[in-house]
């Protein structure tokens, strides 16, 4: 089974690299961006028996440090 | 003082604390291999070093504090062993979950490798008993993730208890706060960004970081 882990940061956290990417978005002319949030993704390929929970476990003991970050699973 | 340094693949400063830390005990530090599930018996500091554990690989520190040896030092700091981590030693103490918080890309997005002035904002802790309260100081910094983050709660909570061991006197990577260091709850589990062991004698600049080895040395004993 392959997963897709989206590990983002919280909102009102500050994201210097999403602050980057925004300002080289604007210095190409491109109008009429409000805002650029930077995340990374994760693809696993694990046993087809593997329950939420234990998925639910990775991402908080190692994938995702929830003091500063959100994520979500998604089932490709 | 029997001490312990921690040596991750990627560390890169586990050379300068083991020299700090001869230097002030007149013992040379047992090093410890990551890998490792024990410290050696009867260690009196466990120094996590700066550098690049894993190459910081997911974010700064996750791995390395996932690591075997990380098991005992957390068993160890929460029965009161003294635990000192710099700079990537501090991203792993977060992680582990030894200290609150998370380190976050410095604000300017730019490696910051400079000498900083500090503010002494807690002299009355194992670590910092030979600075005077309120008292500046300056220790050299240099890493690219050392924008310190927690929610308000938990720095109003850090303030309130004595934890914020320094704090950035000038900007320097956004840090929440300007915090450079903070204490866990029971005050033997220090982390901070800036390097006091590339501050040990007059051939460095000065000996500002020494004084924090010496302090320890003292409260903690031989």
């Amino acid at each position: 089974m392959k997963l897709r882990i989206f590990v983002t940061l919280k909102p009102g956290v500050l994201d210097p690299q999403g602050k980057a990417i925004h300002k080289a978005l604007d210095g190409l002319g491109f109008a009429g961006v409000n805002d650029v949030r930077q995340g990374k993704l994760i693809e696993l390929d694990v046993a087809d028996s593997t329950d939420d929970a234990s998925i639910d476990d990775m991402c908080r003991k190692l994938l995702a440090n929830t003091v500063i970050e959100n994520y979500r699973v998604e089932r490709a | 003082m029997k001490t312990a340094v921690i040596v991750f693949p990627g560390s890169n400063c586990d050379r300068d604390i083991a020299v700090a830390l001869e230097s002030v005990t007149g013992r040379k530090p047992e090093m410890v291999w990551h890998g490792d599930s024990a410290l050696p018996d009867g260690v009196g500091l466990v120094a996590l070093p700066g550098g690049f554990s894993y190459g910081d690989y997911l974010r700064s520190g996750a791995i390395g504090a996932r690591s075997p040896i990380m098991r005992a030092v957390v068993e160890a700091a929460d029965k009161g062993l003294p635990v000192l981590g710099i700079c990537n030693g501090f991203q792993v103490l977060t992680e582990a979950g030894l200290l609150p918080g998370a380190l976050m890309r410095n604000e300017g997005l730019n490696f910051v490798c400079r000498d900083v002035a500090l503010t002494v904002e807690n002299a009355q802790t194992a670590f910092t008993s030979r600075y005077a309260q309120g008292e500046t100081i300056t220790i050299p910094v240099a890493h690219h993730d050392g924008n310190y983050f927690a929610d308000a709660e938990t720095l109003d909570r850090l303030e309130a208890e004595g934890r914020v061991a320094f704090r950035y006197a000038g900007a320097v990577n956004g840090s929440a706060r300007g915090i450079a260091g903070v204490l866990n709850a029971g005050g033997n589990v220090l982390g901070m960004m800036p390097h006091p062991e590339r501050r040990i004698e007059a051939a460095h600049g000065g000996d500002d970081g020494r004084r924090l080895f010496e302090g320890l040395l003292e409260t903690v004993g031989a």
